[in-house]
């Protein structure tokens, strides 16, 4: 079994009207998908229902082997980690922002403060440790959710456009870090974003969505190569016969 | 003016010359509008917590009365409460009118619309989003709460001044369901009433002061522990 996350049939309605579909997908286990669309696709909608977050009319997931159904929602919850496009921290220090989840989990303390001292060193907010979080910049304190959520050692990262709101040289530096920190762990992640060139940086797959509805997956080359209607052409930037 | 400033004088004379019972009034004061604040704490608290967060039907309806409530008159409440503890009322049995525990329910019925009504607003005043993010974290649903109120702990403190001020300064229901009974209801705001209908102006006036005093000191505190940590 190399699939970390199986999506079967996925369909989320909103007022009776159907906001997402998704046929079939899967995400191998260490590798990074990058789902793209423009704004209001319905990415961010199917990263909710990804997290249990949002119950979905119908549709199946299946988590290492097993349908999430199947499974207790905070338990599922507590094997994957999140992190949103605003980075909605706490007014607490940085390090209590970033131990959060493991205080959840009831981690104990020195073990906390050890695996949140190597996440803030990692991510290079070290400095900010004691720092409140209503004091640090806006890429500082992304940098505190992406710690936040590397923490926990999650089986499956979902990461909703974490750089949107950033300023081009801040957004470069945290894609990088990103990154190499996704290789270096080889974490499973699923990554939203609207901007092609994020996604080529960190997705080793793609998946196109389009007015609510997955219409393509698989490699870069595949996908760059082969589109598979004109919409997704156009939104790649490509000619399409 | 003059009798203003002999009633400070005189004020100053009574607070400090060991008037048992001026004390012995502030002491009763304390303890019922304390408890009553209490108690609308843990009624409001998760009360407000629930209209906030949750999804259910009837919920915009229940906030309408809610905050209708927050602006309940004294007097009307002290008349309910009367009718329902009267001895031929429906809980007359209880033997609770003119009693300090008729006043902390009337207080009760008072104060804790003001603490839902605040904590509700406190809570909707999050962005929604956070609570995704921290189910995203992995918290369950209480710990979810717990992070919540905490976010929210500057409001939230400031929703229990409101209760305590708005039931420590009412004269109307403590006055109809305790009864003003000397040594037994009498509360510093139905003192300076009747202290005040008789003419007892210094007397009136040092029950003021300590009226206020009070209430600054129970506010300052609240507004330390509110302010305590506030900017690391």
């Amino acid at each position: 079994m190399n699939n970390c996350l199986e999506v079967d049939n996925l369909v989320v309605r909103r007022d009776r009207k159907t906001v997402l579909q998704v046929g079939h997908l899967t995400v191998s286990k260490g590798e990074a998908l990058a789902v793209i669309g423009p704004n209001g696709a319905g990415k961010s909608t199917m990263l909710l229902a990804l997290a249990r977050l949002l119950k979905p009319a119908q549709g199946r997931l299946v988590f290492d082997g097993q349908p999430v159904e199947s499974m207790p929602d905070l338990a599922y919850r507590r094997r994957i980690g999140l992190v949103l496009q605003e980075p909605l921290l706490l007014d607490r220090s940085v390090f209590e922002n970033v131990a959060l989840g493991l205080h959840f989990r009831k981690t104990p303390n020195n073990e906390t403060a050890r695996r949140v001292d190597e996440w803030l060193e990692r991510l290079q907010i070290s400095h900010l440790r004691q720092r409140n979080a209503s004091r640090i910049s806006g890429g500082e304190a992304q940098r505190v959710s992406l710690a936040r959520a590397f923490v926990l050692e999650p089986e499956l990262l979902l990461l909703d456009e974490p750089f949107s709101a950033l300023d081009a040289p801040t957004r470069n530096r945290l894609l990088d870090d990103l990154s190499n920190i996704l290789k270096q762990t080889s974490t499973t992640t699923v990554f939203i974003t609207h901007d092609l060139n994020e996604a080529s940086r960190i997705g080793q797959r793609l998946a196109v969505i389009l007015d609510g509805r997955l219409q393509q997956w698989g490699t870069p080359k595949e996908v760059y190569s082969h589109p598979v209607n004109p919409a997704v052409a156009a939104f790649l930037g490509l000619p399409h016969n | 003016m003059e009798a203003i400033w002999n009633g400070l004088q005189n004020a100053f004379t009574l607070l400090f010359g060991g008037d048992s019972e001026v004390w012995q009034i502030t002491a009763l004061s304390l303890g019922v509008s304390g408890t009553a604040t209490l108690i609308s704490l843990l009624l409001g608290l998760p009360g407000g917590t629930l209209l906030a967060l949750g999804r259910f039907p009837g919920r915009s309806f229940l906030m309408s009365i809610v905050n209708t409530g927050m602006a309940l008159p004294p007097v009307v409440v002290g008349l309910v409460v009367s009718i329902f503890l009267w001895r031929s009322g429906p809980l007359g049995d209880l033997r609770l009118i003119y009693t300090p525990a008729a006043i902390v329910i009337a207080q009760v019925v008072i104060a804790a619309p003001v603490v839902t009504g605040l904590t509700a607003a406190s809570l909707q005043q999050l962005d929604p989003r956070l609570r995704l993010q921290l189910l995203g974290l992995g918290a369950s649903r209480l710990q979810m709460i717990l992070a919540l109120w905490r976010e929210a702990r500057l409001p939230l403190l400031a929703a229990l001044m409101a209760g305590f001020g708005s039931v420590i300064s009412e004269v109307g229901a403590s006055m109809m369901v305790g009864g003003n009974i000397r040594f037994q209801t009498r509360v510093l705001t139905t003192a300076i009433v009747l202290e005040t209908s008789r003419g007892e102006f210094a007397r009136a006036i040092a029950l003021g002061v300590l009226l206020l005093f009070l209430t600054f000191l129970v506010n300052l505190g609240l507004t330390r522990i509110q302010q305590r940590g506030r900017r690391r």
